[in-house]
């Protein structure tokens, strides 16, 4: 019984985690536009870039 | 100091839309982030640095937003939506906590419900531990639900919250005395179980109630609100319907939305009032006519000088008499609120019972049998009846919504399956508001004429010629324009020579026709004069929504009153009427005689469901008990309605019913599943029987039930009318 000494604070901190990061994720508002987010994860940095690049160059 | 601007974008559906809209924003140097939403349909852009000419800056956005083929309109924040996503997410919050607070309190709880080997002190510790966790918790999850029991107790009156604050405060209250005297039985997972529970179900309901909001928001945002000002010197001049002033001139083009109330000082055109009046005739406009905001120029450039904005138009009136119409309307209780009313003082009772009981027939004194009380209330915690309206709803709005009607007002279902008596205005609701030919089978309507028509009708963007060319089209009359030159009278027709022959298309003056000659005031009329040949006409009328008769009749099935009450002229409605097959109906309508009548109705003891879309229906749509509008109508008329159908067809009215049907149903069962729930565990609670175990799996149970039952709402069969 004496290992409840460790094991319940290390249960309760392992849930503060949980919650700290989904409080965290709600003030990031990082649930205002779930089906943007669905889609903005198959964007590739590199492509937004070089595709705004191309349009600077054809511009001038 | 760095401001954000708000743009509803129409049409955005696709990943493709959020990257060229946040590419090409991207490129203007003086925007610092702009950021697409796909689920509001809405980009938020930041600005670089405060910006003075919002106008102008705004302007810049929807300009280059069009030039990638989006149409963006400025949306207007409002308080209240503030408001709603704060709360949201304050409810979201909570939730989070409780789930936390209820999750790590059950692993210490099943750890004491099985605990053989358990000393008293770990026992004891695993109390205090739970205590610990609970009590802030129950504290800050519970807030949404004691702020709400207090405002109702403030009102003297009782709604679910009470009984819930209750069995939260005393649970938590008696297991720590508990707790404090190191007994076995704590319920503080019970407490947190239920708060986490009930707070899904608040959070769905105000979810809901947020996308409404912001759909319907949304769709107010599609309407234009410019005007174009005429200045002394022949330039124009853009600018917000808000800034306009008696006196000045304003310019309408053919199409275009009269923003003002006010006079014509030159031009021609017709004006389609059946927007405001209901008329589906175009009415002349010429100089010193009198023109109202709201309806529509037609052909033929105007100017107008205004008389009246903002605050004395013809608009202004008809707000106020909504308003007064709304004061009227008696307040609906809803149906959780009505099941409170009995609910709370019967538990409330059976628990003074329980405790009298105890205390009087045994020997546990005022603790034990203050406990047993506590177990009553807490096993007849409404659990299943917070969850059993909510779910309802939510299920019932998102299959509504997924069959393009908006449950804007969070009781109009509940108030929609009450109905006894539809009414329906006629323009813009039975009918589409767009023209159809109505006299094709006169012998002088002949392919050879509607050919000759068509040549000139299609260079026109005249709603009339539209529907000449349709007309055509539908019986593959070829439509092809003359090649010689076609000259447009504004207001009056079309002329062309075609085969060396003058030909004339337009009104009967334009084509000098005798007003004594076939007479008509019932349709709107065009005229076809080839020189020396006879005249002919071709008439049209309002189109008939497809499935007006179906709906019509689905409801005349059902046993209910259906009435129209409509502001247009005799003839027409008399026609309507018969081809409709109703008996009741009444033409000319004013909007007040409307609510009269809605008054009347309402007075013999029925409730009355509008259907309507114009700004003569808003009075009477605020009247009514429920109402639903097209998304076709006026703003004023979508602020009033209950629900907003998107679809060119009247089915959803009959679809909306359906599941508001079917949601009162599965809430009565809901209701009926936590009475017999309660049935069987109120008389163990009061035996002092009950056990911490017991109450969890009772109260998660219930709940799974109560939620199950709700998702039946997905597999009922909804009212489609037959395709084409």
């Amino acid at each position: 019984m004496e290992s409840l000494i460790y094991l319940i604070p290390a249960a309760l901190f392992l849930g503060l985690i949980g919650l700290a990061g989904f409080m965290w994720s709600l003030r990031s508002n990082q649930y205002e536009d779930l089906e943007g987010a669905t889609y903005r994860a198959l964007f590739e940095e590199d492509d937004i870039e070089e595709e705004q690049k191309e349009k600077s160059n054809t511009k001038g | 100091m760095f401001r954000i601007e708000h743009f509803v974008v129409e049409g955005l559906h696709c990943p493709k839309c959020i990257r060229e809209i946040e590419g090409t924003l991207g490129e203007n140097d003086k925007i610092k982030n702009a950021r697409v939403n796909l689920s509001t349909q809405r980009l938020a852009v930041e600005w670089k640095e405060a910006v003075e000419d919002t106008l102008q800056n705004s302007e810049e956005v929807i300009s280059a937003l069009e030039k990638i083929g989006f149409k963006a309109f400025p949306f207007k924040t409002t308080n209240a939506q503030l408001e709603g996503d704060k709360v949201g997410k304050s409810l979201l919050k909570a939730m989070a906590v409780a789930g936390f607070a209820a999750a790590n309190v059950m692993l210490l709880s099943v750890a004491v419900w099985d605990g053989g080997e358990m000393n008293e002190s770990t026992r004891s510790l695993m109390h205090w531990v739970s205590a610990l966790i609970v009590l802030p918790a129950a504290t800050y999850a519970g807030m949404p639900f004691y702020k709400s029991a207090w405002n109702a107790l403030k009102g003297r009156r009782l709604n679910m919250d009470v009984p819930i604050s209750l069995a939260v405060i005393l649970t938590c209250g008696m297991s720590l005395f508990q707790t404090y005297l190191k007994a076995t039985e704590t319920y503080y997972d019970a407490a947190v179980m239920l708060l986490f529970f009930l707070l899904i179900g608040r959070f769905l309901d105000q979810k809901m109630r947020n996308h409404a909001r912001s759909v319907a928001h949304n769709l107010m945002s599609y309407k234009e609100s410019k005007a174009t000002l005429l200045h002394e010197d022949g330039h124009t001049e853009e600018i917000a319907t808000e800034m306009l002033v008696p006196n000045q001139i304003i310019q309408v083009i053919p199409g275009g939305k009269i923003p003002a109330d006010g006079t014509v000082i030159s031009g021609m055109s017709d004006i389609d009032t059946s927007l405001v009046t209901g008329e589906t005739v175009p009415q002349k406009a010429e100089k010193d006519t009198e023109v109202f905001a709201g309806t529509i120029n037609v052909n033929g450039t105007l100017n107008i000088k205004i008389t009246s904005t903002t605050g004395n138009t013809l608009l202004d009136e008809i707000i106020e008499l909504m308003e007064t119409a709304e004061q009227g309307r008696a307040k609906y209780v809803r149906l959780a609120d009505r099941a409170a009313s009995i609910y709370a003082p019967l538990v409330h009772f059976l628990a003074a019972a329980t405790f009298l009981g105890w205390l009087l027939f045994s020997n546990v004194g005022w603790q034990g049998s203050l406990i047993n009380a506590i177990a009553v209330l807490i096993i007849t915690c409404p659990c299943a009846l917070g969850l059993a309206v909510p779910v309802v709803q939510v299920v019932a709005s998102s299959r509504l919504f997924k069959s393009g009607i908006l449950v804007k007002a969070a009781d109009g279902l509940e108030r929609l399956a009450e109905v006894d008596t539809v009414i329906f205005d006629k323009t813009g609701t039975l009918t589409l508001g767009q023209p159809e030919l109505a006299n094709a089978d006169d012998e002088n309507v002949t392919p050879f004429n509607l050919e000759l028509a068509a040549k000139l009708a299609k260079t026109s963007s005249h709603p009339l010629c539209r529907a000449l060319i349709v007309a055509c089209h539908d019986r593959d009359i070829p439509t092809i324009a003359t090649e010689s030159e076609i000259h447009e009278e504004p207001g009056m027709g079309l002329k062309a020579t075609v085969n060396n022959i003058t030909v004339k298309l337009g009104n009967r003056e334009w084509c000098g026709i005798n007003q004594n000659y076939l007479p008509n005031n019932r349709y709107s009329e065009l005229w076809l004069k080839a020189e020396g040949a006879k005249p002919v006409l071709f008439c049209f009328k309002d189109r008939m929504r497809e499935d007006a008769l179906d709906v019509v009749h689905w409801f005349l099935r059902r046993q209910l009153k259906v009435i129209l009450l409509s502001g247009d002229r005799k003839d027409v409605v008399d026609e309507a009427a018969e081809e409709l097959g109703l008996s009741r109906y009444k033409y000319e309508c004013k909007p007040q005689e409307k609510i009269e009548i809605i008054e009347r109705i309402k007075a013999s003891g029925d409730k009355v469901l509008m259907i309507g879309d114009g700004i003569n229906d808003a009075p009477a749509l605020s009247a009514a008990n429920v109402s639903i509008s097209p998304s076709t109508a006026a703003e004023v008329s979508q602020n009033a309605a209950d629900f907003i159908f998107q679809s060119q067809k009247l089915d959803s009215v009959v679809r909306a019913y359906q599941v508001s049907l079917n949601s009162r149903k599965l809430v009565f069962i809901n209701f009926a599943l936590a009475a017999i729930y309660n049935m069987i565990a109120v008389p163990f609670a009061a035996a002092g029987l009950l056990t911490p175990l017991i109450a969890a799996i009772a109260m998660s149970l219930s709940s799974i039930v109560v939620t199950a039952n709700a998702l039946r709402l997905n597999f009922q069969k909804l009212y489609r009318s037959h395709e084409g």
